[in-house]
C-alpha cells in the first residue's frame, strides 16, 4: 500500500478500534488512566450492537441494575462524553500496522477521506460477525427473504421495518430466540425455531419465550434447502440423528416467507490476522496473556472480538483490563512476566480464555463447557483447586477467579468432571 | 394436569412442576429453593412480562425510538397493549426515560433517544 497523502499525523497513547460496550469502556478506562486515547467506530452512533438490543436483560453486574441495551450503552456514551475522550464516529479501520513496539500505525475512512494516526498502544474491539446461511450448508434458489438475526433486528429496532411475516428462525441461542419473541409480538408469525443440537442453545430466560408465543421448536433438526420465486416460498427441514446425520425420510416443508439465520457469532478479527495476530481455533479470536494482549506486543482485544460473551458486563469488564494492560504496557515498554503460565483445555472445556497468565495478578479465567452436565466439579489438578456447580451449559460462559499467588507452575489444566 | 417450568430466577435452572386438581394448586416440586416456587406459581397463575418495542417517531434522525413499559404486565393483556401502541405516533426529540404514553397505569418509557433531524 502506498504512503497516504500526509496529513498532520496526529498521535496517541491508544487507539481503540470499535464503539461498542467493549470499546468504549475501554476508551473510558484509558482516559481514566491519564492516557490520550481516540477511539473510532464505523457505524454513525456509538454503542455497538446495543443500540438495538431493545431488551431488558443488560448491566445487572456492571451497574447493578437491569438495562436495555440502549440504555446500556447510553450511560457509557455519557460517561465518555462526559471524560472528554476524543471519538469518531463513520470511520471504518481498513488496516492496522506494527512498525514497532511503540509504534503502530491505524488507517482509517471516514465520509471527508482517508486517515492515519499513530498509536503506542491498540485496543481492538470490532465485536462479532454472523453466520450466513451459506455457511451452515443451506442451499437451494436464489432467493430474498433472507436474513441474520442480526440484520434482522436492524431492520425492526433501529429502522422500523418488518422483514417478513411468515418466519422460520434456524438456531435456538439467545439472538435467535429475542429475534422470535420481536417477531411475535409484532404479529407476524414464527412457525418454528430449528435447532441442530438436542438442547435449546439460548438461556432459560429466552427458551421461555417460546412458550410465551406457542412457538414450536424443533430440537436435533436442521433447515437444509430452500425454494422460492424471487422470494423464499419454503423451507424444507430435516431430523439428525445424535451424530448430526441426517435422518432419510425424516424431512418435511414449511411453508414462510422469510428465513433467520441465527446460527451463532464469530469473533471479527480480519485486521488482526493480517498483522499475524495468533488465533485460537476454539474461541476463533487471538491467544491473549492475562492483560488481553495478542501475541503482537502493543495489540490488545476485548469483547466479542476475544471471544463470543453472553453478557455485557464481562464485555465492558475485560474493556476495562485491555485499558490497563495498555497502561502498563505505555509505561514500562512491554508487558512483562516472569514466566508465563500456559492455561490448557482438559475434559468438557470447549474454549478457555485468557491462555496465558503472568502470575503477577489475580486474573478471571472466561471458559465454556462442550456439553451441559450436572453436579460436577471444575478442576485445576496442578494447583489442586477445586469449584463445584450443579449445573453447565454451553450456552452460560463460566467466569473463574484465580488469585496471584494460586498461579504458578509450566501449566494449569482446567478440567470439568463429575463427582 | 402437570405443567412443568424451567426455572430462571438463578442458572441452576431447576424444572419445576406445578401439579394441578380441580383448579387447585396439589403439589409443587424440583424447585430446590422456596423462590422457585413462587416464582413458578406465578408465572402459572398471572404470568407478567416486561414489553418492549418499538413506536415511530416523526421529525426524528432514526425513524423509530425504543420503549418498554414501565413494570411488567400481565401477558394476558399484552396484545391489547400491543393494539394500542401500534396507533402511536411519537414526535421528537424524546430523551431516554421520558414518559412517551400510558396504558391502563403502565407508563411507557423510551429507552433510547431520538434526536431531531436538523
Ligand atoms: C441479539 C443479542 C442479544 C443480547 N442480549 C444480551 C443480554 O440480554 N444481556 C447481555 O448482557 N448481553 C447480551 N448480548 C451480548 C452483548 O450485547 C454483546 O456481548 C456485546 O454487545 C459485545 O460488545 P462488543 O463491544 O464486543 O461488540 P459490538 O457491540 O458488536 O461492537 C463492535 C463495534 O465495532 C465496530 N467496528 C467493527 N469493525 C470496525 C472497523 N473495521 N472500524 C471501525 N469500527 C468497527 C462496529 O461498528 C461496532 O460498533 C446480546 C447480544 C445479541 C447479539
Ligand atoms: S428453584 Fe431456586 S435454586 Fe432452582 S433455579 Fe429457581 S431459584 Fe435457582
Amino acid at each position: 500500500m502506498e504512503p497516504l497523502p500526509q496529513i498532520p499525523m496526529m498521535s496517541y497513547d491508544v487507539v481503540v478500534i470499535g464503539g461498542g460496550p467493549a470499546g468504549m469502556a475501554a476508551a473510558v478506562k484509558a482516559k481514566e488512566l491519564g492516557l490520550n486515547v481516540l477511539l473510532l467506530d464505523e457505524n454513525d452512533y456509538l454503542g455497538g450492537i446495543l443500540p438495538q438490543c431493545i431488551h431488558p436483560g443488560f448491566g445487572l453486574h456492571y451497574y447493578r441494575e437491569e438495562l436495555t441495551g440502549p440504555e446500556f450503552a447510553s450511560r457509557l456514551a455519557k460517561r465518555l462524553v462526559e471524560l472528554g475522550v476524543e471519538y469518531k464516529t463513520g470511520t471504518r479501520v481498513l488496516e492496522i500496522r506494527n512498525c514497532s513496539d511503540l509504534e503502530k500505525v491505524v488507517i482509517f475512512t471516514s465520509p471527508r477521506g482517508a486517515y492515519q494516526v499513530w498509536a503506542k498502544a491498540v485496543i481492538y474491539a470490532t465485536g462479532a460477525r454472523e453466520r450466513h446461511a451459506f455457511e451452515i450448508g443451506i442451499v437451494g434458489d436464489r432467493v430474498s427473504g433472507i436474513y441474520t438475526a442480526g440484520e434482522s433486528q436492524t431492520l425492526m429496532d433501529i429502522y422500523g421495518i418488518m422483514p417478513g411475516k411468515e418466519i422460520v428462525i434456524v438456531g435456538s441461542g439467545d439472538v435467535g430466540l429475542i429475534m422470535a419473541r420481536r417477531f411475535a409480538l409484532e404479529e407476524a408469525k414464527v412457525k418454528a425455531v430449528i435447532e441442530l443440537m438436542p438442547y435449546p442453545g439460548g438461556l432459560a430466560r429466552n427458551v421461555m419465550i417460546l412458550r410465551d408465543f406457542d412457538i414450536p421448536l424443533y430440537l436435533s433438526h436442521k433447515v437444509v434447502e430452500l425454494r422460492g420465486k424471487g422470494r423464499v416460498e419454503r423451507v424444507k427441514v430435516v431430523r439428525v440423528d445424535e451424530n448430526l446425520n441426517e435422518i432419510p425420510r425424516s424431512e418435511f416443508w414449511i411453508e414462510a416467507d422469510t428465513l433467520i439465520i441465527s446460527a451463532g457469532l464469530l469473533p471479527s478479527v480480519k485486521k488482526l490476522e493480517q498483522i499475524g495476530v495468533e488465533i485460537d481455533p476454539a474461541t476463533g479470536g487471538p491467544v491473549v496473556n492475562d492483560r488481553l494482549e495478542t501475541s503482537v506486543p502493543g495489540i490488545f482485544v476485548a469483547g466479542n472480538s476475544l471471544l463470543i460473551n453472553d453478557l455485557v458486563d464481562y464485555v465492558a469488564e475485560q474493556g476495562e483490563l485491555a485499558a490497563e494492560g495498555a497502561k502498563e504496557f505505555i509505561e514500562k515498554g512491554g508487558i512483562e512476566s516472569r514466566k508465563w503460565v500456559k492455561v490448557e483445555k482438559g475434559e468438557n472445556v470447549r474454549l478457555l480464555v485468557p491462555h496465558y497468565l503472568s502470575g503477577d495478578r489475580d486474573v478471571y479465567l472466561y471458559l465454556r463447557v462442550a456439553r451441559p452436565m450436572e453436579d460436577i466439579e471444575l478442576r485445576i489438578p496442578e494447583i489442586g483447586k477445586r469449584m463445584k456447580f450443579l449445573v453447565v451449559k454451553p450456552s452460560e460462559m463460566l467466569r473463574i477467579r484465580l488469585k496471584a499467588e494460586e498461579i504458578e507452575g509450566e501449566k494449569l489444566t482446567v478440567r470439568v468432571v463429575k463427582v | 394436569m402437570i405443567y412443568s417450568f424451567t426455572c430462571i430466577i438463578c442458572p441452576l435452572g431447576c424444572v419445576i412442576e406445578i401439579e394441578m386438581e380441580n383448579g387447585k394448586i396439589k403439589e409443587v416440586r424440583g424447585n430446590k429453593c422456596p423462590r422457585g416456587k413462587e416464582w413458578a406459581i406465578e408465572e402459572l397463575l398471572s404470568p407478567k412480562r416486561i414489553v418492549i418495542t418499538v413506536l415511530p417517531v416523526e421529525k426524528s434522525e432514526l425513524p423509530v425510538v425504543s420503549v418498554k413499559t414501565s413494570q411488567p404486565v400481565d401477558v394476558r393483556k399484552i396484545p391489547s397493549l400491543m393494539k394500542y401502541l401500534s396507533e402511536l405516533k411519537l414526535m421528537a426529540p424524546i430523551k431516554i426515560g421520558d414518559v412517551v404514553a400510558e396504558f391502563e397505569g403502565v407508563k411507557i418509557i423510551a429507552t433510547r433517544e431520538a434526536k431531531k433531524v436538523k
